[in-house]
């Protein structure tokens, strides 16, 4: 971990992604206090919490493997917090009953965590936060554990839930799909380096560097590295037209060669020569789309690229085909570097 | 007639009885001579481990004279006098209440220091914790006879001698690093997430300790009563050698005054000893419930 600058909104809705090991969890941890700091400061609203046991910052975390506390029953587990808090019975009960309704886990509160399936315990890790109503909620990785379906059902419930108590999240998934989904705002992490923290969209449109662009959206953007020229980039022997600025830009900063990076679904397969040739190794018809798996020829030797086409009429395998990029969702790189050039 | 003449579900009916005549065994079926020579040996563990206490139970209930006959009568004319004898005329009340005080808190320092111990091993790293795992396994390879004279010396200077005190030290300094040991292993199967949450939910360290992972590891804690109880309970050479008064003297020690030098008293002797028995079972029988398994169950994963 290094240097993580990160402000976070009130009530916002803050997504931590990256691949394994990129320190995402660490920082979660480190804003719970289950891990220490070597140096800067960790403040909850104007609260330096940087030395203060995780009990003292008024946060709730959600766990990968939810850790409930298997020797109490549902209800006791939801409301240890507040018992340790010294809350009184009533008060507790109340507080239970509510986040028990909201996550509709009311016929299971005398029950022990052994006899709830494994969406359940989500959900009662889920309420073990809710109870608390803290300033800050830390979720790890919360949805890793449950299988594809009930994932996307939770997915868009903590969303909801969310936005309807207003509490500040703090979401650690390594699923990019997830973070684009559920985030406000993502902050996209590698080797303990903040990448970029925006908005999906933002994240998307604008991706500040090779990483990023190739992290964010499925199926992956194609990133190949090609020469430049005055008008443009040379792709498979077509000259791909490329903004005068970013060109200038490039040259200025004494590239002669770039990394143009654009997504599958900015494609369109074109009838006339225009488009890039692609000799096509995999056709995968998802319905009306189809994903086109081929090759372009580039000075490095042949660079596997996806082109979205037509799910209908899909090109066959072994045929050569012109893909056509938009010009306003063509990414540019600086190959050395990483990063982007132009706006 | 052949069976291809036959429909399908004809030819698949004779297949069936064919079958069924020849008894095919299954799997899980033992042949009759497995089975036998199974049950002989179950039989003959069962003798070798019941024959014991039962010989020594009727003992204890015939005459003094009576106790080594060549009369193939199992017993005539039982009583407990043997009992009554060994409870009112001799010290055995006295080493009774030792034995029960000196194996109780060898239980309850032991159980207290391994488990605390064990919890630290298993959840922290600090310097020398390598060391102290080491040390707690190299300690179980000395016979408990070669610490006598050393622990003798230590316990003159210390004025230890002769104590029951002492001798709860003593124990403990073999119990304590097995059991440390054990729970070690056994602390390691409780996810450490459930720490974590305990403290983000506002739990001390110790609290984590006391009200998250020791009820979980309950199992653990049981055997190592138990272990514990036993280690003290039938212990002799340490008793012996560092106890000397009367009064000071713990069952084991005792019991040896039944045995004379011309002469043992084996209806004193036995009565003795099925006595001794007796808090060992009901100590097992309050520690057996807690052996249960699955008790992490349902707290992590789906």
């Amino acid at each position: 971990m290094d240097a993580l600058d990160l402000q976070v909104a009130d009530g916002e809705f803050l997504v931590l992604v990256g691949p394994s090991g990129c320190g995402k969890s660490t920082s979660l941890r480190m804003l719970a206090g289950l891990e220490d700091i070597d140096g800067g400061r960790i403040l909850i609203g104007t609260r330096d919490v940087t030395h203060l046991a995780p009990k003292e910052r008024d946060i709730a975390m959600v766990f990968q493997n939810y850790a409930l506390y298997p020797h109490m029953t549902v209800g006791e587990n939801m409301g240890f917090a507040l018992k340790l808090a010294k809350v009184p019975k009533d008060e507790i009960e109340r507080r239970v009953q509510e986040a028990a309704k909201i996550l509709d886990l009311g016929e299971y509160l005398a029950r022990k965590p052994k006899a709830l399936s494994g969406g359940q315990r989500q959900r009662v890790a889920m309420g073990r936060a809710i109870v608390r109503e803290p300033q800050v909620f830390l979720m790890d990785e919360p949805l890793s554990n449950l299988d594809a379906k009930l994932r996307v059902q939770t997915r868009t419930q903590i969303a909801q839930l969310q936005h309807r108590l207003g509490t500040t999240t703090l979401y650690v998934t390594h699923d990019q799909t997830e973070a684009m989904t559920m985030g406000d705002r993502v902050a996209v992490m590698k080797d303990g380096l903040l990448q970029q923290c925006d908005t999906p969209r933002a994240l998307y449109d604008h991706p500040t560097n090779i990483f990023v662009a190739g992290f964010i959206g499925s199926p992956a953007m194609n990133l190949l590295e090609v020469p430049l020229s005055n008008e443009g980039v040379m792709v498979g022997g077509t000259l791909v037209p490329v903004e005068r600025s970013i060109i200038d830009e490039a040259h200025k900063q004494g590239l002669r060669s770039v990394t143009l990076g654009f997504r599958p679904e900015d494609t369109a397969i074109e009838t006339d020569e225009t488009g890039i040739p692609v000799v096509v190794d995999v056709v995968e018809i998802l319905g009306v789309d189809a994903y086109v798996y081929g090759n372009v020829t580039t000075p490095a030797g042949p660079v596997e690229v996806v082109v979205r086409g037509s799910g209908r009429f899909p090109p066959k395998v072994g045929d050569t085909i012109r893909a056509g990029i938009s010009q306003e969702h063509m990414h540019v790189f600086n190959p050395s570097t990483g990063s982007r050039i132009g706006d | 007639m052949s069976t291809e003449n036959l429909t399908p579900d004809v030819a698949h009916e004779i297949a069936v009885g064919e079958a069924s005549t020849k008894k095919v065994r299954r799997r899980d079926e033992r042949s009759p001579a497995m089975s036998f020579l199974l049950h002989f040996g179950l039989f003959i563990a069962l003798v070798w481990s019941l024959v014991p206490p039962i010989w020594a139970f009727l003992t204890s209930l015939k005459p003094n004279d009576q106790a080594i006959t060549t009369e193939l009568k199992i017993i005539s004319d039982p009583s407990l006098n043997n009992y009554v004898h060994v409870l009112t005329e001799t010290d055995l009340p006295r080493w009774f209440l030792n034995s029960i005080i000196v194996a109780f808190f060898t239980m309850l320092i032991g159980i207290f220091l391994s488990a605390t111990a064990g919890y630290a091993v298993s959840r922290f790293r600090f310097p020398g914790h390598k060391q102290l795992m080491w040390s707690f396994l190299i300690t179980q390879m000395f016979p408990m006879a070669i610490l006598i004279v050393p622990i003798y010396n230590i316990f003159a200077r210390l004025g230890l001698l002769n104590s029951l005190g002492g001798l709860v030290l003593a124990y403990c300094t073999t119990a304590v690093p097995f059991c440390a040991w054990m729970l070690k292993g056994y602390f390691d199967t409780i996810p450490i997430e459930i720490d974590e949450a305990g403290r983000i939910d506002g739990l001390s360290p110790f609290g984590t300790f006391w009200r998250l992972v020791l009820p979980l590891a309950r199992p653990g804690l049981a055997v190592t009563a138990f272990y514990t109880f036993l280690t003290a309970w039938g212990e002799v050479a340490y008793a012996t050698a560092f106890l000397t008064s009367d009064s000071k003297k713990t069952l084991a020690v005792g019991l040896q005054t039944f045995v004379g030098q011309f002469k043992t008293e084996w209806g004193y002797l036995t009565a003795a000893g099925i006595l001794v028995t007796i808090p060992a079972v009901i100590v097992f029988l309050l520690v057996q419930k807690n052996l249960v398994a699955g008790l992490t169950a349902g707290g992590t994963k789906g």
